[in-house]
């Protein structure tokens, strides 16, 4: 399997994990798909480590393991606080940001 | 020195008069302010004869000089300098305005003396004669029209001096928009000067406008002919001239100065300065002819039935300035500046001798109620007899050689011009009429209640103030028209200028008898060469049989005077119902002012109304509303793209990024 | 061989990713996430990264799974309505979606990379080895490193400020 292969399942896998944020209400399944979208380009990024031939792609891969981890702590950690406020756990209902 | 060295000094004192006074207003008592403007006059009287010297130190054909301060503006194309044009011309004007307002300057400073705006109008009064100066020794058309316009803002000023006055300063306003219509004349023909010849340097201008222009050329024309709007708002000719007997609505040195010696002679010394430019555009110059004489008729007819003494001096002014303009516009410069000059001086004195009149009256103007000064007040009677007898031209007097010099140039040039000498004969039987009219009024005859009081107690009769237009008692808590009311017989200043002018009123004329000495002519022809007019003299003998027949004339009409206002008591109000129509005609001025007042003032008006109504609310209100709505509503719709939802901001984001892709991929295929 | 593998994990990925998003219970749809990154595991070490696809499956699929695991226990995890506020989203989403996977698609299938289209190079013995990412980590990238580490601390610094119970205010 030539590198266009795992390129496109990258892209198709970063365009589900994006529908995916813009059809939920479930914050929770909202981090979820950032997450899908964070592995699409993690996959990238080794595809072309390998293309390239140097393993300068799986360190940035690594990398963005160590961020997309920070983000899921602070954004669960945002997740118990709503919830123990007793607010509604939903994205819609969350809507003070408007003009 | 230099002339032009002093010529700038000639400048310099009023200026310098007027920012000392006004700004020592409180400091400076009253009677410092009047020496301080007073002798700043004197002193440029003085600089203006030092310049005489140095002038006459020259050759006949060099008397001319530019000389100039800094370039004022000098950018694409214009080059606009501070400059002055010293010839025989300014500096005769400079003399005559010089002379004329030391004399009147001093005449306020015992006249005006118990009035609270006393350094007010010194100020002013300076100010004025400065402005008038740089008007006349003005280098360029800009410095010109400078000159123009703050000398129309002086007399704007000093008609609406007792600015209480309501009709004062309707008449200061009357005055003022006039002469801007004068101004846009002026302004437009600089421009167009401008535009053919490239400068506006006087130098360059006349050098080159005989080689750019041919004869009656409608560019010319069109100049002259906007020059002559100028020259007539300012000289208060036909149709412009409503706004001059308004103006005697200010204190009467006012009038005396600015409104009978020097501002209205300034259209004639602009005709006079731009002969080169009339003398290409003879029809131009014949229009301004023409014009002048119909002035001088009306006027004339006009001042047989005024009853308001100021107003008929004023009237006597505009016919005065009639001969002037014709005799500049037929070619005569050296006779109209001469009449300019005896003018000058015998005009001042009537209107210095009508304001003791007017003191002695309680400030009432109406002739009517006026008599028998004769007796109470020798001194004013006298003078005012002098010049009466000099407007009259009686044989010798100094208006007897000016305007008879006038008509004997007309008269030689012939054909058409004949009109002038037969109609400016009648002009001067009329105005002997009218002035000898005024004279047997106020000073024959039994002395009126005020009259009487001065001949037994010597006291100025003393009332309540009142305008003597409407009647209303004046406003004097800010003090003016002052408490007190001054006469020649009590005040010195006013006698000794008075006396002077008196004097140069009888003998004036004695520098320009012909045959005799030309001492006028001799010096102001040689600014005056070049083009074809200047070689038209008339021959001694017609001159004396001009002057013979001005003689008969002024004698005929001081007898028709007297026979018609004096010997029969009864005639003169049977004259009046008899031709009852004729003097409605002419007591209404004829009909100028309703004229005027339907044909521009009502279409102003009714265009202001209408920009308001219409114009204003619903074009620009509504382009103004209209631009407010349209960006309401954009903003409406664009802030609920703001609704809150972050899944919709997600979506535009997504959304935008997939157009941008878009957009890439198609331009790099 | 290695074409079965990269199908049956290349299946696993997408449908991992599809019960993402298509699961109603949030639970399930951590569940499919697993899926989803043990397959994605599978697919690194076909591009023999070795390491990346162990730091997958143990820090990934291993702890941070774990945390949701958690968090979807604490919170439950009701259904959502059925009814879409925003008008339009419901149609555009998956439009766009399609949209965005073309258009990659087509920048990465039409653009002049020829080396897309190899294997890669022939790579040494020691490609993806622990011992390679680390060397890179504490020699060319050792700042990335020092700052992420930097990072994780804030990380855990903000959550346990954000979750902490407040003295004062209702339990």
């Amino acid at each position: 399997m030539n590198i266009t292969w795992y390129i496109v399942l990258s892209s198709l896998l970063f365009a589900t994990g994006a529908v995916g944020i813009l059809l939920r209400r479930s914050p929770m399944v909202i981090l979820l798909c950032l997450e899908l979208m964070l592995n699409a380009g993690n996959l990238a990024l080794v595809a072309f480590s390998r293309m390239v031939g140097n393993e300068q792609g799986q360190v940035f891969a690594v990398i963005v393991m160590v961020i997309a981890a920070c983000e899921v702590v602070v954004g669960l950690g945002l997740i118990v606080a709503i919830f123990r406020r007793r607010l509604p756990l939903n994205v819609d209902d969350l809507r003070e940001l408007r003009g | 020195m230099t002339g032009t060295a002093w010529a700038w000094l000639v400048l310099l004192f009023p200026l310098l008069g007027s920012i000392v006074i006004a700004l020592g207003y409180r400091a400076l008592p009253q009677k410092a302010a009047g020496m301080i403007g007073t002798a700043a006059i004197g002193l440029s009287f003085a600089c203006g004869i030092a310049a005489l010297i140095s002038l006459l130190g020259e050759d006949a054909d060099a008397r001319h000089h530019a000389s100039s301060l800094w370039d004022y503006a000098s950018v694409a194309g214009l080059d606009i300098k501070l400059g002055i044009y010293l010839d025989q011309l300014s500096i005769f004007m400079v003399l005559v305005v010089t002379g004329v307002s030391t004399l009147i300057h001093l005449y306020s400073y015992g006249y005006m003396q118990s009035d609270e705006g006393y350094h007010r109008f010194f100020s002013y009064l300076n100010f004025f004669v400065f402005s008038m100066l740089l008007l006349v020794l003005a280098g360029n058309f800009v410095l010109l029209i400078v000159g123009w316009a703050f000398v129309g803002f002086a007399s704007y000023a000093l008609i609406s001096f007792w600015y209480r006055r309501e009709t004062a300063t309707r008449a200061g306003m009357k005055a003022f928009v006039i002469n801007v219509v004068g101004d846009i004349g002026l302004v437009l023909a600089a421009f167009m000067i401008f535009r053919e010849l490239g400068s506006f340097d006087y130098g360059t201008v006349f050098e080159k406008a005989p080689e750019v222009f041919s004869v009656n050329e409608w560019s010319i024309t069109a100049i002259c002919l906007l020059l002559l709007v100028g020259a007539f708002a300012k000289s208060a000719q036909l149709p412009l001239h409503t706004w001059l007997p308004d103006a005697m609505e200010g204190p009467t040195p006012v009038s005396s100065l600015i409104h009978a010696a020097t501002m209205v002679t300034a259209g004639v010394y602009l005709i006079a300065r731009t002969h080169v430019l009339f003398a290409l555009a003879p029809t131009a110059a014949d229009i301004s002819a023409f014009i002048g004489l119909a002035t001088l008729l009306v006027a004339a007819t006009i001042a047989l039935v005024m009853t308001d003494l100021k107003r008929a001096i004023a009237y006597s002014t505009m016919s005065q300035i009639g001969y002037m303009v014709v005799g500049v516009s037929i070619g005569a410069y050296g006779a109209g500046m001469f009449h300019l000059m005896t003018h000058a001086f015998f005009k001042a004195l009537l209107f210095m001798a009508a304001g003791s009149i007017i003191a002695a009256m309680a400030n009432e103007q109406n002739i009517d109620r006026m008599g028998g000064f004769a007796k109470a007040m020798r001194f004013t009677s006298v003078t005012m007899l002098c010049g009466g007898l000099a407007l009259a031209a009686f044989p010798l007097t100094s208006g007897f050689f000016s305007k008879d010099e006038i008509l004997a140039y007309a008269g030689a040039r012939g054909g058409m011009y004949l009109i002038f000498v037969v109609l400016g004969y009648f002009g001067a039987f009329l105005t002997a009429i009218y002035t000898f009219r005024l004279i047997f009024r106020v000073l024959q005859g039994e002395p009126c209640a005020e009259a009487r009081e001065l001949i037994e107690t010597g006291h100025v009769a003393h009332e309540a103030p009142k305008n003597p237009a409407t009647g209303e008692p004046e406003d004097t808590d800010v003090g003016f028209p002052g408490p007190e009311h001054h006469i020649a017989e009590q005040s010195a200043p006013m006698r000794v200028a008075m006396g002077v002018l008196a004097f140069l009123a009888l003998v004036g004329g004695l520098v320009q008898v012909p045959g005799v000495d030309n001492v006028i002519a001799n010096f102001l022809d040689p600014a005056f060469e070049g083009p074809v007019l200047s070689h038209v003299h008339p021959s001694i003998e017609w001159d004396w049989i001009g002057l013979a027949i001005g003689g008969v004339i002024s004698l005929l009409g001081i007898w028709a005077a007297h026979w018609l206002y004096v010997a029969n008591p009864e005639r003169p109000r049977a004259l009046e119902q008899r031709l009852q129509g004729l003097h409605d005609f002419l007591f209404h001025k004829w009909y100028f002012d309703e004229a005027i007042d339907l044909l521009v003032v009502r279409p102003a008006l009714a265009i202001g109304r209408f920009a308001n109504r219409t114009f204003e609310r619903f074009v620009v209100d509504g382009m103004v509303t209209g631009t407010e709505e349209t960006v309401r509503s954009a903003g409406g719709i664009v802030s609920r793209v703001q609704n809150g939802f972050v899944r919709s901001y997600a979506l535009l984001l997504i959304a935008g990024f997939a157009g941008l892709a878009l957009y890439f991929l198609l331009s790099s295929s | 061989m290695e074409a079965v593998v990269f199908f049956v994990a290349a299946i696993g990925a997408l449908g991992g990713a599809i019960g993402v998003i298509a699961m109603r219970n949030p639970f399930y749809s951590v569940l499919a996430l697993i899926v989803h990154l043990f397959s994605l595991a599978a697919l690194f070490l076909l591009l023999t990264s070795a390491f990346v696809a162990a730091a997958q499956v143990v820090v990934y699929a291993g702890a941070v799974m774990v945390l949701y695991v958690f968090v979807v226990a604490y919170v439950g995890g009701g259904g959502e309505s059925a009814w879409e506020p925003i008008p339009g989203q419901r149609f555009l989403a998956p439009l766009l979606g399609i949209a965005l996977f073309v258009e990659l698609s087509i920048a990465v299938l039409g653009s002049a990379l020829k080396a897309l289209e190899t294997h890669g190079p022939d790579t040494p013995n020691g490609f993806g080895d622990p011992a390679a990412i680390g060397r890179l980590l504490l020699e060319k990238f050792l700042l990335p490193f020092e700052a992420s580490s930097i990072l994780l601390l804030l990380a855990a610094v903000g959550a346990i400020v954000l979750a902490a119970r407040r003295q004062e205010a209702s339990s």
